[in-house]
C-alpha cells in the first residue's frame, strides 16, 4: 500500500460539500453549534467559494415565493410542483422549503447579491416564482458568509478544502462520519462524528453527453457532480426515492445557455423549422397525460417531450425565435428612435448577461457563430439526463419531513429511530439539495435554505445522541487499503506495456467513465435512444453494469488526481445502477420527456401514482424496491 | 476548451506552495508545472470554462479558447473581474466587439454579515424556526398548515 499517513478529525458535525446547500448547512450549524458548544469540521473536494453547481455564477434565483408580502403563497407552491412531477412529491418537504427559502433570499440581499428591484425597491421577477440577479459572484457571496459564520466557532469550527470523501463510516445502524483522501498530498482522512450532513450535489456524465470531443466537459451541469451524495446515502444503506425521475433540461444547444430569461422574462417562443409552435401544433397530446398535461404551468417533462416529437418527425431545428421577442419588446418605441436604440441596448445586455453570469460558453459560441439574437434565432435541444433532485428532477434520499407538516404515514417510519428534520432513514445521517428526493423546485436558493433546515436538524440530534459513535479502526484499515487500491494496482503492472493507458491488468478511470456512459446511453435511454428504453434493454444493461462493477476492482490511478477520478466514477457507477433499478421497477411512463418506456407507454394512475423506494442492504449486497404510497397535503 | 495559459505571461504564481488558478479550479484540473514554473490545464475536454481560473489569474495568464468540436474559431469572450464589477469583452469571429459591465456585488468583499442584524426568534432547537427567523423572512411568524 502507498505511504500515505493517516489522520483522524473528531467533530461533532461534520458537512461533507462546498455547494448550496453546504454553505447553508455551514451557516446555520455555526450558530446552533455556537450556542450550544460544539465543534462543525466541513470537508470540501474544491475550493468552498467556487465550489459546486453554483461555482460560474447564476442570473436568476429560481425559488422566490414573497409569502410575507403576500405575494404568492406556500400552498401554491406545493400544488406547482405537485403539478410539475406529475403528482409524484413529498409535499411536506416542498412546503418546509418554501416557507424558509425567502429568508435565505433576503440574507444573500444583505450579504451583497445585486437582486434586480424595481423602482418600488420590489424584486424584479423573470417568472411567478423566479427574481433576476447579477449573479457571478453569487456562490462567491454565499460562501463568504458561511466561512465568516464558521469562523464565530473558532478553533471548534473547521474548513477543509481538497478532500474527496469516499465512504461512509458506520456505527451499527448509525452514520459514524466518513472516510477519505487529500488530492493534494498523500494523506488518508478519517472523520469521526456524531451526526454527519452529506451535501455532494446531484451526478453528471453518468450518461453520455452529447459533444464527446473536446466539449466532454459542457456538459450543463457541472462536470464534477459524481454521484457522490447519492453514493454516500445509498452506501451507508439509506433509504432512497425516485432515483428514475432524472432531469432533461432543454437548453440553448451545444452551448447549453439558460432559456429562463428567454421563455419567460423576454417571451419568445421556441418553433420548429417550419415555424410551427410545437406547444400549439402537439397540444392534442397533453390530455393523454391527464391531469398534469391539462393544468398550467405544463410540466416540463411534457414540454420537453412535445419537442422531442417534432424532432423525431424530422421537422427540426427547433429555434428560440429570439429575434422575434425582442422586436416585440422594443416595438413599443418605435417611434421614438432614441428610446428605441436605449431600449434595444438594455435588452441586448440583459440577454447577453443571462449567459455571461452563468454559461459562458453560450456567449462564446454565439460569438463564435456570429449570432447576434435581434437578428437571427438560435437553436435548442434538449441535453442529456443529469441527476439533479433540485431542479425539475427528483432523485434523492427519502428524508424525514418538519414535525408540524409531515403527515402520519411518514412520520412513523422516523419515530424508532427519531424525528429530525431532513435525517435521512439511518440515524445521524442528513442531507439536502440534490440529495434530498421527492423535493424538486429548490434550486440554488431552496437548496441554502434545505442546507439551513437539515443542520438545525442534524444538531438537534447531536443534543440527543451526544456521544461519539465507535468506530473499528481494524475496519478503517481496511477502508483505506481498498481506496488507495487503484495506486497499488497501477504501480505493479504500469511497467508491462508500452503505453500506461492500456493494460490488460487495469482499467483508468477515463474509460471506465466512457464504459458506463455507453450502457447508460443505449440501454437506459441516453440521447442516442431519444430517452427511450424497455425491460429487455434495462435487464441487458443491468448486466453489462455487473460485470462493469466487477471490474471496478481493477480501476487503477497514477496520481492523486486519477485516484479521484476513480472514486467519482465509481459513484457514478452507484447511482447509473441505482437509477436503472427505478426504471426497471417503475412499470408505466409518467415523465416521457425524461425517459419513456416503449414497453409500457402509458401513464398508469391507477397502479403507479406512487412513490419507488429502493434500500441497498451492505450486508447482503441486496437491493430491495417499494412502492411507497403519496399523502397530499390539504392545499 | 478549455482553458489554456498563456506561457509568456504565467509566472507560476513565484512557486508558491499552490498557484491561484491550482486553488480555484472546481474540478481540480490545473497544475503547477515546478520545472517550468508554468501552470497548465491537464484534462482540457474535462473543463466546464467556468472561467474562474482566468477571473482569478493575477497575471492574466489564462483564456479559453472555445470547445474546438463545435464552435467555429475566431471569437473570444475575456472578463475583467473588480471588486465591484465585471466587465466582459465579447469578440466575434466577424469581428464585431461588444462590452458589458455588470455589478457583481454590493459589500465591500469579505464583508458578508452572517446574521446580517437579523434576531433569533426562538432558542428551541427542536422549533421550525431557524436562525434570523422570523425577521429574516419579512412577517412575524413562520407559518405552518392548520
Amino acid at each position: 500500500m502507498p505511504n500515505f499517513e493517516t489522520e483522524v478529525v473528531e467533530t461533532d458535525l461534520l458537512i461533507v460539500g462546498g455547494g448550496m446547500s453546504a454553505c447553508g448547512a455551514t451557516f446555520e450549524a455555526a450558530y446552533w453549534a455556537k450556542k450550544n458548544g460544539l465543534k462543525v469540521v466541513v470537508v470540501d473536494k474544491a475550493a468552498m467559494d467556487r465550489s459546486g453547481a453554483v461555482a460560474m455564477g447564476l442570473s436568476a434565483i429560481n425559488q422566490y415565493i414573497g409569502w410575507a408580502a403576500g405575494d404568492n403563497t406556500l400552498e401554491d407552491y406545493v400544488k406547482y410542483v405537485r403539478q410539475d412531477l406529475m403528482g409524484v412529491s413529498r409535499e411536506d418537504l416542498v412546503y418546509d422549503i418554501a416557507r424558509h427559502v425567502d429568508s435565505s433570499v433576503h440574507l444573500f440581499d444583505k450579504w451583497g447579491l445585486p437582486i434586480w428591484k424595481d423602482a418600488n425597491g420590489k424584486y424584479v421577477h423573470e417568472g411567478r416564482w423566479q427574481i433576476m440577479i447579477n449573479g457571478e459572484s453569487y456562490k462567491v457571496i454565499v460562501a463568504e458568509a458561511a466561512k465568516n459564520a464558521l469562523a464565530t466557532l473558532g478553533d471548534q469550527g473547521q474548513l477543509l478544502e481538497r478532500i474527496f470523501i469516499v465512504e461512509p463510516l458506520m456505527d451499527g445502524d448509525r452514520v459514524a462520519g466518513a472516510v477519505g483522501f487529500s488530492v493534494r498530498e498523500d494523506k488518508f482522512y478519517v472523520f469521526k462524528a456524531k451526526a454527519t450532513i452529506a451535501v455532494m450535489g446531484g451526478a453528471v456524465h453518468v450518461f453520455r453527453p452529447r459533444s464527446v470531443g473536446e466539449g466532454l466537459g459542457r456538459a450543463w451541469y457541472p462536470p464534477w457532480n459524481s454521484g457522490s451524495t447519492a453514493y454516500f446515502t445509498i452506501k451507508a444503506g439509506a433509504e432512497m426515492t425516485c432515483q428514475e425521475v432524472r432531469f432533461i433540461p432543454v437548453r440553448f444547444k451545444d452551448g447549453y445557455g439558460p432559456v429562463g430569461a428567454w421563455f419567460l422574462l423576454f417571451k419568445s417562443r421556441a418553433t420548429n423549422a417550419m415555424g410551427e409552435e410545437y406547444m400549439v401544433t402537439r397540444a392534442d397530446e397533453l390530455p393523454k397525460w391527464a391531469p398534469y398535461g391539462m393544468g398550467k404551468p405544463i410540466p416540463a417533462n411534457l414540454r420537453n417531450w412535445l419537442g422531442m416529437e417534432d424532432v423525431m418527425a424530422g421537422k427540426g431545428p427547433i429555434y428560440m425565435r429570439t429575434e422575434e421577442a425582442l422586436a416585440n419588446i422594443v416595438s413599443e418605441y418605435k417611434d421614438d428612435p432614441k428610446a428605441f436604440k436605449r431600449k434595444m441596448k438594455e435588452v441586448e445586455s440583459e440577454a447577453w448577461e443571462d449567459f455571461l453570469d452563468m454559461t459562458i460558453s453560450q456567449a462564446l459560441l454565439w460569438a463564435g457563430m456570429n449570432i447576434q439574437p435581434e437578428e437571427k434565432p438560435s437553436e435548442i435541444a434538449a441535453a442529456e439526463p443529469y441527476f439533479i433532485g433540485s431542479h425539475s428532477g427528483a432523485s434523492g434520499a427519502w428524508v424525514c419531513g418538519p414535525a408540524d407538516v409531515m403527515p402520519a404515514e411518514y412520520r412513523k417510519q422516523w419515530e424508532p429511530i427519531g424525528v429530525y428534520n431532513h435525517m435521512t432513514t439511518v440515524k445521524g445521517l442528513f442531507t439536502a439539495g440534490d440529495g434530498s428526493g421527492a423535493s424538486s423546485h429548490k434550486f440554488s436558493s431552496g437548496s441554502h435554505a434545505e442546507g439551513r433546515i437539515a443542520a438545525k436538524g442534524a444538531i438537534a440530534f447531536i443534543l440527543d445522541n451526544n456521544t461519539m459513535p465507535k468506530v473499528d479502526m481494524g475496519a478503517v484499515e481496511e477502508l483505506k487499503k481498498k481506496i488507495l487500491a487503484p495506486m497499488d494496482l497501477y504501480e505493479q503492472h504500469v511497467k508491462y506495456s508500452s503505453d500506461p493507458d492500456i493494460n490488460p491488468a487495469y482499467i483508468k478511470p477515463k474509460m471506465f467513465m466512457f464504459r458506463l456512459q455507453k450502457i447508460m446511453d443505449e440501454y437506459c435511454g441516453g440521447v442516442s435512444s431519444q430517452f427511450t428504453t424497455n425491460k429487455s434493454l434495462l435487464e441487458r444493461g443491468l448486466e453489462l453494469l455487473v460485470m462493469l462493477k466487477e471490474d471496478s476492482e481493477k480501476l487503477a490511478a497514477a496520481d492523486l488526481h486519477e485516484l479521484l477520478r476513480v472514486w467519482e466514477n465509481t459513484h457514478r457507477m452507484w447511482i447509473a445502477e441505482s437509477h436503472l433499478r427505478h426504471v426497471l421497477f417503475r412499470e408505466e411512463s409518467r415523465w416521457p420527456g425524461y425517459y419513456f418506456r416503449a414497453d409500457f407507454p402509458d401513464m398508469d394512475e391507477v397502479n403507479w401514482k406512487c412513490f419507488v423506494n429502493s434500500v441497498y442492504d451492505p450486508k447482503t449486497d441486496q437491493w430491495t424496491m417499494k412502492k411507497v404510497p403519496i399523502v397530499n397535503l390539504p392545499v | 476548451m478549455p482553458s489554456f495559459v498563456i506561457l509568456e505571461k504565467c509566472d507560476g504564481c513565484k512557486g508558491q506552495d499552490k498557484t491561484a488558478c491550482m486553488y480555484i479550479c472546481p474540478n481540480d484540473l490545473m497544475v503547477l508545472d515546478k520545472e517550468k514554473m508554468k501552470a497548465f490545464n491537464r484534462a482540457p475536454e474535462m473543463c466546464w470554462e467556468c472561467y474562474n481560473c482566468i477571473k482569478i489569474c493575477p497575471q492574466q495568464a489564462m483564456d479559453v479558447r472555445s470547445y474546438a468540436d463545435f464552435v467555429p474559431m475566431g471569437a473570444s469572450v475575456v472578463p475583467l473581474r473588480g471588486s465591484e464589477d465585471i466587465m466582459w469583452t465579447v469578440k466575434f469571429r466577424n469581428g464585431t466587439l461588444k462590452r458589458f459591465k455588470f455589478p457583481i456585488r454590493t459589500t465591500p468583499e469579505g464583508k458578508a454579515e452572517p446574521l446580517a442584524g437579523f434576531p433569533t426568534g426562538s432558542d428551541d432547537i427542536k422549533s421550525n424556526v431557524l436562525c434570523t427567523e422570523p425577521a429574516s423572512s419579512g412577517a412575524a411568524a413562520i407559518p405552518t398548515l392548520k
